[in-house]
């Protein structure tokens, strides 16, 4: 076998395997989203109570609250930026951390001074590589976040806002991650957890003009919204956490497709290299026979003469 | 018009039981508080305990439920909750095991989820 035929046949094979890796990566992914997807429909009617239970109490109330009302001039800002642990997903991290960046200079021209808190390998690699301060990270369960996951990225984050300002508390807190919009649109968004817009959760919780009822509060209304108000932010960070996952599968599969593709355009490639080659040596060997064949029918010839 | 009220008893990741019922006993803070169809709106804070729920068909639904709220408004009762689990759910031998471990590590918060699982299941 020639020299360049084998050097094909062998770049041939490692691309197969290769394109086997990817395959196989991309029927993972495409599982996990559906599992993802699930989880998020689960944790769904959790979070349309609660948020219909803030409503009531921030509407039906006239309770203020450190989480809901506004502080005069804020200067600190706590951002919670969701990426993932792994890579090979596209534009996934990279999109996340641009808008987390972009949000953080908008906080910054505002003059508050920005925590950033991430959850995921990714991100606190990023931030790491660039010597910028992480204020807390959180690493290991970004494929699959549980509820006990969530609470513990929102408890240093309530934590914080609960502080006063001058002991190193936050005004504000912000969230980025990965919408999940449909298998094939993530966006990356930020949004304001905290303090609470009421008129823009009222506006989820009761679409239809609504009118909420007027509710009994057990022990008070201070009590309830204290309990609430944690558990609130529990679940949206919760619910982001697994958007952010079911994006990140989604990116992945997505991902994976085009690398698969790829691989599989490259092999048709060099099979036609190959090919050619292959043709080409054996052109060349016959045409190395009869040009042998000629020159000893030549010098035969020449012999009877 | 029957004396039925919605229930959605949910967690945090699931939904753990619906359906029509005609009375609702869950702990609150400040004690025990019975909800039957037609009670005022209300909102209020959930102590770990059991909750019992009279279905309209005569049977029984107990779960344990840590920590959440309980809001009822038209007729809809909503229990909710970071963790609950129906009695039949609950494996009594692994909460035993649990609530001993509990005991002997003096922690009080898993020694009372643990409690709170053996009463619901003892009460089915």
């Amino acid at each position: 076998m020639g020299a360049q035929l084998r050097v094909y046949k062998r770049r041939i094979r490692s691309v197969s395997a290769t394109k086997k890796i990817t395959k196989a990566m991309e029927m993972i992914a495409a599982s996990r989203v559906v599992k993802a997807q699930r989880k998020v429909a689960a944790s769904t009617p959790y979070a349309t109570e609660l948020t219909r239970a803030v409503t009531a109490v921030g509407t039906g109330s006239n309770t203020k609250h450190s989480l809901t009302t506004e502080a005069e001039n804020p200067v600190r800002a706590a951002v919670l930026l969701l990426t993932s642990d792994r890579g090979l997903a596209g534009a996934f991290n990279s999109n996340a951390i641009k808008a987390a960046e972009q949000l953080t200079e908008r906080l910054e021209r505002e003059g508050k001074q920005v925590d950033t808190y991430i959850v995921g390998r990714r991100g606190v690699a990023h931030y790491n590589f660039r010597e910028r301060k992480i204020a807390e990270s959180f690493t290991g369960f970004t494929d699959e976040p549980s509820y006990a996951d969530a609470k513990k990225v929102a408890a240093p984050l309530i934590e914080a806002i609960e502080k006063e300002t001058a002991e190193g508390g936050v005004d504000e807190l912000h969230i980025v991650f990965t919408e999940f919009v449909s298998m094939m649109t993530q966006t990356a968004l930020d949004a304001r957890l905290l303090p609470l817009r009421l008129d823009e959760v009222a506006a989820e919780a009761a679409p239809k003009g609504e009118i909420l009822p007027l509710y009994d509060f057990e022990p008070s209304a201070e009590d309830v919204l204290d309990a609430l108000l944690p558990r609130y932010v529990e679940s949206r960070i919760y619910n982001a956490l697994l958007q952010s996952a079911a994006s990140k599968h989604a990116a992945t599969r997505r991902a994976m497709k085009s690398a698969t593709d790829n691989a599989g355009e490259l092999i048709n490639t060099l099979s036609r290299l190959a090919n050619a080659a292959r043709q080409a040596e054996i052109t060349q060997e016959i045409s190395e026979i009869v040009g042998g064949a000629s020159a000893l029918a030549d010098a035969t010839a020449g012999s009877d003469r | 018009m029957a004396a039925e009220l919605h229930v959605e008893l949910v967690a945090a990741d699931r939904q753990v039981w619906s359906g029509e019922a005609t009375l609702v006993v869950a702990r609150t803070t400040s004690g025990d508080i019975g909800v039957m169809p037609g009670h005022q709106p209300l909102l209020g804070v959930l102590e770990s305990g059991p909750v019992t729920i009279r279905t309209s068909e005569g049977g029984t639904v107990v779960a344990a439920v840590h920590g959440g709220f309980i809001s009822f408004a038209d007729n809809k009762l909503s229990l909710l909750a970071e963790i609950a689990e129906l009695s039949d759910e609950i494996d009594v031998q692994r909460t035993e095991r649990e609530l001993e471990r509990a005991k002997a590590e003096g922690d009080a918060a898993a020694e009372r989820r643990a409690d709170v699982r053996l009463r619901a299941a003892a009460a089915r």
